[in-house]
């Protein structure tokens, strides 16, 4: 990294956003690069428009929407379950969580009962996704510094082992569509619980070669710290949520505020980070999934037997009460939340997803300016955005 | 000392390498055409219809009420019903599909259709190499092509598929049972009726049901 | 976090003018909301974020909602020469379109308190103003309502299209959009897209 980005941090720290076209004066003596939308670092189909001065971004801004197919207007047209499945394809990486998010509001506006059984499945899954996305997302970031292949490959060999894990119980490795309105579509197959316990056990060790390969790496070091500052204030000010805002120091774990489903029954803590910075983000990510692990030791040990759907969830002619509800879990990219108005009818008259990336992008500009092209990749790498999500 | 956390990585990087040559562990791939994965018994591709006995067509489970069609999310099932009737397997007279098509290329493998079919006549195949040179004909696929038997099915899910069969003969041996409990019972109402009809009675009743 | 009647009293105490009403809600989830006028929006949010009792300093979800006319029937009884008759009424309830907002405090770990804003009609006055200087998270998800819904936030520092492209003209969000017969040629076997992509490329696609 430069030395001269140290001296001089980025100026936009106070909490307001900035104006656009505020350097089209002086346009002559800037270069106006599109980065995207076809760049392997942008992680999908996404642009940024960045103005440089020399190789300094002095303005950004983030162009999306190639990958928009209207998601939430699909949701009003079609009916509260033939939604579940377009669910998994929001953020592709996380579709055990995208399902519990949806599900756990149309439970809130329906008023449907979780079984036990289902509520210990749910937290499993859940915490299983975080360990693939959290996993493969600092593959795509040291990746993004770099580091091309290795660390990636041994990335996706690990998250093959919980892929297989989710195959064997939904049917399909990443368009789960496992959750049902009042608890899971089967249950877990036999066996099943044996295998994740192995899944678990195992993966403690790969943790530490991993921290062992990466995080002490010099490179690595000098590249990510003091890059993308995100302070505090701006990032409660501007939704930032998940581990990119508890990087900068904000101690907000939805699992803990709200404590949905059954999370009030495990003991875990909420890593936070000190800077703020890329590496911050990294880290506060290897720390989650050492309490994710946690959170399945003790999940895999007492989870009862029981049934797995509440009995008076219906499968079809599903029509619940006209009102609303916002209902929101603690998704690996922050609050993924899902609000849905219903008139009465089979279909949703609202339904919206509050998606983490989307909103997690409104920080980029203030992170990158003052920084080089280089960073800018990195940075966007450590806000871990998916573009199913963020197009919807 | 500079460098430590680099020669560190390295370290690893030899480990895997190394452990790759005797760790299934460290080295997962699997030489595809060659070497095939069994699929889990939960994996699921493409929709399929099942059917009983020896004629695909003719032994179609599925009585086109068009549930699966209404219920899928992508809509990429098409039935027409048929004018007529034929039997079910009880014996009931139902439609039958006239036209069953399942667009492959719309479809998204989500199972809703297998979930919310009351007849068991739709099921979720294992089959994945499906690629294809005809972009539309070719992916689209008719009721011929979707029919698969019950034995197929159960090759795929023995204990799911046993459970389905039992059931299914349940109700016909229950079905029968009514339909000879009803035969007799008409048969007995018939001799009633007819030695109201003369008496004192002087011919047997022979003309049932 | 108090209830919703004590946060409205204490919203119309601290903000001079302000018209607030509670919007009820049905449903088992029990999310009740508050409705603020359109002229106070701006200045009841900053009051429930700095407010140290509330301390609304994160607004989680930003939404639109488009809600249509409505006919209300109704039936009046009207004297017609000394004769008492049932008369149906029809009354239309006007449209509007609905800013939500979802707030929840970080620091003191409450929530949610769920405020909308509604504009005076669908057509020409749309116009809201925007929160974005009272939270920085709606700058993008009230650019977003602007985009599929076209209400025009006032106060915006950035106001354009966010995720259909800038030469777009309608709103797709809004109940009575009505789809272009085709974006893209791709016909699919037994669709009615395949019935109008004939009719757009007739040479094309054999009959």
């Amino acid at each position: 990294m430069s030395t001269e980005a140290l001296a001089e941090p980025p100026k936009n720290y106070e909490v307001r956003p900035k104006s656009s076209g505020q350097f089209e004066d002086d346009m002559g003596e800037l270069l106006e690069v599109s980065m995207g939308p076809h760049h392997p670092s942008t992680h999908g189909v996404f642009r940024m428009d960045v103005v440089l001065d020399g190789e300094r971004v002095v303005k950004l801004k983030p162009v999306f929407g190639y990958l928009h197919r209207n998601h939430e207007k699909i949701g009003e047209g079609a009916s509260y379950l033939a939604s579940m499945p377009y669910t998994d394809r929001l953020d592709y990486f996380c579709s055990m969580t995208n399902n519990w998010a949806y599900a756990l509001s149309v439970e809130k506006l329906a008023g449907l009962q979780v079984p036990e059984r289902a509520e210990y499945i749910r937290v499993i899954t859940a915490e299983l996704t975080r360990l693939v996305n959290h996993t493969c997302l600092m593959g795509f970031l040291v990746q993004d510094m770099g580091a091309l292949g290795t660390p990636l490959m041994y990335a996706f060999r690990e998250r093959e082992k919980i892929l297989d894990l989710f195959e064997s119980l939904s049917g399909a490795r990443m368009m789960c569509n496992y959750m049902r309105f009042g608890g899971c579509r089967c249950d877990l197959p036999t066996g099943w619980l044996e295998q994740a316990q192995k899944v678990v056990d195992e993966y403690p060790r790969f943790l530490d070669e991993y921290e062992r390969l990466l995080m002490g790496n010099e490179i690595l070091m000098a590249r990510s710290q003091n890059v993308g500052v995100l302070p505090k204030e701006l990032a409660v000010s501007a939704g930032i949520t998940g581990p990119m805002l508890r990087a900068s120091g904000v101690n907000y774990d939805i699992r803990k505020v709200d404590k949905y489903g059954i999370y009030d029954r495990f003991t875990f803590r909420v890593p936070l980070g000190d800077h703020g910075d890329v590496y911050d983000r990294l880290m506060v990510r290897l720390l989650e999934m050492r309490e994710s692990l946690g959170i399945l030791q003790q999940a895999l040990k007492s989870i009862p037997d029981g049934p797995v759907v509440d009995p008076r969830a219906k499968l079809r002619g599903f029509k619940p009460k006209a009102g609303e509800a916002y209902g929101r879990i603690e998704a690996p990219k922050g609050e993924l939340g899902f609000y849905l108005i219903s008139d009465g009818s089979p279909n949703p008259y609202r339904y919206r997803v509050r998606p983490p990336s989307f909103v997690n992008l409104t920080v980029l500009e203030d992170m990158c300016l003052g920084h080089t092209v280089a960073d800018v990749v990195i940075i966007l790498g450590s806000v871990d955005i998916v573009l199913g999500e963020v197009d919807r | 000392m500079l460098g430590e956390g680099i020669l560190k990585g390295m370290v690893e990087t030899a480990r895997n390498f190394a452990g790759s040559y005797v760790s299934k562990d460290r080295l997962t791939t699997v030489e595809y055409p060659e070497e095939r994965i069994a699929p889990k018994e939960n994996a699921r591709q493409f929709p399929f219809l099942v059917f009983d006995g020896n004629d695909p067509m003719a032994g179609l489970r599925c009585v086109a009420c068009q549930i699966c069609e209404k219920e899928c999310p992508p809509k990429c099932i098409y039935i027409e019903k048929s004018k007529d009737k034929k039997p079910d397997f009880v014996g009931k007279m139902q439609f039958y599909p006239a036209t069953f098509d399942i667009d492959v290329s719309v479809c998204m493998s989500c199972q809703i259709c297998v979930e919310v079919c009351p007849f068991d006549a739709i099921k979720m195949d294992q089959e994945y190499e499906l690629s294809n040179d005809d972009r539309f004909g070719g992916l689209l696929l008719n009721k011929t092509r979707l029919a698969k038997s019950n034995e197929y099915y159960g090759k795929m899910h023995p204990q799911e598929a046993g459970a389905i069969d039992e059931s299914r003969l349940k109700t016909k041996e229950a079905a029968e049972a009514k339909v000879k409990a009803d035969a007799e019972a008409k048969v007995k109402a018939a001799a009633e009726a007819k030695a109201k009809e003369a008496q004192p009675p002087t011919a047997p009743p022979n003309k049932g049901a | 976090m108090k209830d919703l009647e004590s946060i409205k009293q204490q919203i119309e105490a601290g903000v001079a003018g302000a018209q607030v009403s509670l919007v009820p809600n049905d449903s088992p989830a029990n999310q009740p909301s508050l409705l603020v006028d359109a002229a106070h929006g701006l200045a009841v949010a900053t009051f429930l974020r700095d407010e140290a009792e509330l301390r609304f300093d994160y607004c989680s979800n930003v939404t639109g909602v488009d809600w249509m006319e409505t006919e209300q029937k109704t039936k009046v009884k009207q004297v017609f020469d000394g004769e008492e008759k049932e008369v149906e009424q029809v009354v239309k309830m006007p449209g509007y379109l609905e800013a939500v907002y979802h707030l929840y405090s970080m620091e003191l770990r409450h929530g949610p308190l769920v405020i909308r804003l509604r504009t005076k009609n669908r057509t020409d006055e749309v116009e809201l103003p925007s929160l974005t200087p009272v939270w920085r998270s709606c700058e993008f998800q009230e650019r977003e309502i602007y985009d599929l819904y076209g209400i025009v936030f006032a106060g915006h520092p950035d106001l354009r299209r966010i995720l259909m492209w800038d030469e777009f003209k309608d709103h797709p969000m809004r109940k009575d959009y009505v789809e272009p017969d085709d974006y893209e040629y791709e016909p699919t076997p037994h669709d009615e897209v395949l019935a109008k992509s004939k009719a757009h490329y007739p040479a094309e696609v054999k009959p």
